[in-house]
């Protein structure tokens, strides 16, 4: 594992390398061209330092600016405790030492991808029709493949190497709309100077300026490629089930729609390339240009090394060098010494929960992660708050009873009333809810005045969730069903 | 005589190098073997810890299930045993047992339309199945991290390390999968 990773970093620095030079070249003529000849002094520093300044801020904030760029919303383990299990089992199966944030883009198309320069800061992202639409095998092999993508350190490569791309981009846009817009006049001002410094080098530079850019890409993409391909051989070594990943591509690929959040430099991140995601059935027209390998291939690979009956590195590299006729070259023979085949594990059985169930659990849990309050009224109806709302009273609009929003801070609180339930079960192992229920009952009773004896009426417990009293409770106490709080009922005489 | 001096010095040097970079790649490799037995452990507690509020949930919807829930508490009781002798291969054979007997507990909730419709039930058994796939996983780590470890240990040259430094070979954890083994009963 170790070695795979060192020589991932290998080829990748050259890459980079390669890409820094193209950029300093870049520089270095578009400088001379300028002030001819002694200006690629500044160009070479000038495209140099434009390029660390966008690094810089790539290494600090680049994970934050994608997950803004996506609309990805954070989410908690109580939000969806079955999506935060499964990241949470591969987290384990690839021994990684910090859990990956979890975030979810409202959006139907199926996609996912990883970001974090380091593996130490690292988030998934999955969109909410991939959990809607994937059963449990195929969500985890979706989520070990982004796994993979972060132990074998592709998402730092990605990110430098799209920030190097970024920069020539730039360079040479700007100075492509320099030439082609500036005006007659300033350019026989300018023209002093540059018309007379030599036509060889403005045609040199205007041709490597134009493909400076495209030479970027084709390196970019020719690694990004095989990092896919490195990626579903970790998904099928940490899952030990090929096949959850194969179905969930294959689904992927088979339904309609794109992702609405992406743009030229997230696009590649995703686990289908959004802005080639028909390569399902268009053959090999597109594969140079494309940052993934041609989807049917991957599927074709991972489902031939399910039916062999046992996983590892050393397999799946056998596998994929007899489709790929021979090239051999994808996994270093020292990454796949300490690799011992493990045999393919049982399908997942419990995945009966209906679609529609399923649909609305992801509808909460999309609520839950934009701050949407939960608010159960007494008839069984679960109102959702915008975090907005700023009125204090509601109507329910089946039964019409008037119920109060809880403020401030409450909001974050929406698990309590969600986990009420389970919460007792669940949480009490972790042992924190335990101790607090406890504590809590020690600390004495609250107590709430009814203003009529037979009307509903609702109150906030001290704990942030709301409590209902219907006009038929006449007991004196009530336990408050999330924090397990013993309440006094006063009654008006 | 001064040059002779020298190379001895330096081949003294040098082996002693050799020794102390051996000691400690054999050091580094004995704690990963620790830290992934000690997340084993974590998922192992994590599912004891789960199994008196399944029970007492299937409880009471299952109420002709006494037995198979028994059984359950039971080998929960053994494999924490188990676990508090620090064993390996008593804590495979004793968690192996906890694992057939919950496969089979969580077989007999089939006939109980109601408890599978419930929430707590179905939190349960969430969880209970992640911690079942976390166990797996963590065992897989853990027995490449062990055969790594005892491969080193055996083999030349650094067995001579091991061996004088007291280095001891780790045991594989192994769980049968008795899940496969239970046939379901076809009842006309």
């Amino acid at each position: 594992m170790w070695e795979l990773i060192a020589q991932n970093r290998r080829k990748s620095i050259i890459i980079l390398i390669a890409m820094l030079m193209i950029l300093v070249v870049l520089g270095g003529l578009i400088g001379a061209y300028i002030s001819y000849p002694d200006g690629w002094i500044y160009g070479v520093p000038g495209a140099i330092l434009i390029w660390l300044i966008m690094a810089l801020v790539a290494y600090n904030a680049g994970d934050k600016i994608i997950l803004n760029v996506s609309h990805a919303t954070q989410v908690s383990k109580d939000m969806y405790p079955r999506l935060y299990n499964i990241v949470e089992e591969m987290k384990i199966a690839a021994s990684l030492p910090h859990m990956p944030e979890i975030y979810i883009m409202n959006d139907s198309a199926m996609n996912a991808f990883a970001t974090g320069v380091k593996p130490e800061r690292s988030a998934i992202v999955v969109t909410a029709g991939l959990i809607e639409n994937l059963s449990r095998d195929e969500l985890q092999g979706v989520i070990a493949h982004e796994m993979g993508h972060i132990i074998n350190r592709d998402v730092a490569f990605m990110t430098f190497a799209g920030v190097l791309m970024g920069s020539i981009n730039i360079i040479s846009h700007t100075f492509l709309r320099a030439i082609f817009f500036t005006s007659v006049s300033r350019r026989g001002k300018l023209g002093g100077k540059m018309g007379k410094s030599n036509p060889m080098l403005f045609l040199f530079t205007l041709v490597f300026t134009i493909i400076a850019p495209i030479l970027a890409s084709l390196f970019y993409f020719a690694i990004s490629r095989k990092r896919e391909y490195l990626a579903d051989a970790t998904a099928a070594r940490l899952t030990r089930y090929p096949e959850g990943l194969a179905s969930a591509l294959e689904k992927i690929t088979s339904t309609a729609g794109d992702v609405a959040y992406y743009n030229k430099i997230t696009a590649p991140m995703f686990i289908i390339n959004p802005l080639y995601s028909r390569d399902l059935t268009s053959g090999s027209s597109t594969v140079n240009f494309s940052t993934h390998p041609p989807t049917h291939e991957r599927i074709r690979i991972l489902r031939t090394l399910h039916g062999k009956g046992h996983v590892s590195m050393r397999e799946y590299q056998s596998v994929y060098a007899n489709h790929r006729k021979g090239d051999s070259s994808l996994i270093p023979d020292s990454g796949l010494k300490d690799n011992t085949p493990t045999s393919i594990r049982q399908p997942f059985a419990g995945d009966t929960q209906s679609h529609k169930k399923t649909l609305r659990e992801v509808g909460d849990l999309l609520m839950a992660a934009n701050g949407f309050y939960f608010l159960p009224c007494s008839c069984g109806l679960n109102i959702k708050v915008p975090p907005e709302m700023e009125k204090k009273h509601i109507q329910c609009p089946r039964c019409g009873t008037a119920l109060t929003v809880p403020s401030i801070g409450s909001q974050q609180n929406f698990s309590q009333n969600q986990m009420s339930q389970l919460g007792a079960i669940v949480g009490a192992v972790a042992g924190g809810t335990a101790t607090a229920a406890t504590t809590a009952l020690n600390t004495g009773p609250l107590s709430f005045t009814k203003k009529s004896a037979d009307r509903w009426e609702t109150f906030t417990c001290s704990c942030g969730s709301p409590i209902q009293l219907s006009p038929l409770f006449k007991a004196r106490q009530i336990r408050c069903k999330s924090c397990r709080k013993k309440i006094t009922i006063n009654y008006p005489e | 005589m001064l040059l002779f001096v020298l190379i001895l010095l330096g081949l003294i040097v040098g082996a002693v190098v050799i020794v102390v970079g051996m000691y400690n790649g054999l050091v580094v490799l004995r704690n990963r073997v620790k830290n992934s037995w000690s997340q084993i452990d974590v998922q192992l507690k994590r599912r004891h810890d789960l199994i008196p509020n399944l029970v007492s949930t299937v409880k009471g919807y299952a109420t002709h299930e006494k037995e198979t829930l028994e059984n359950v508490t039971m080998a929960r009781a053994q494999a924490m045993n188990a676990n508090a002798g620090k064993d390996v291969k008593n804590i495979g054979a004793a968690e192996s047992e906890l694992s057939g007997s919950l496969a089979k507990l969580l077989m007999t909730v089939e006939n109980y339309p109601d408890l599978k419709a419930n929430e707590n039930f179905m939190a349960l058994q969430e969880e209970l199945t992640s911690t079942e796939n976390k166990i797996a996983f963590s065992r897989q780590a853990y027995n490449d991290d062990v055969m790594f470890y005892n491969n080193k240990i055996e083999v030349f040259p650094s067995n001579f390390i091991a061996t004088s430094f007291n280095f001891k070979a780790s045991e594989f954890f192994e769980i049968e999968n008795k899940e496969e083994k239970i046939v379901p009963e076809v009842k006309f």
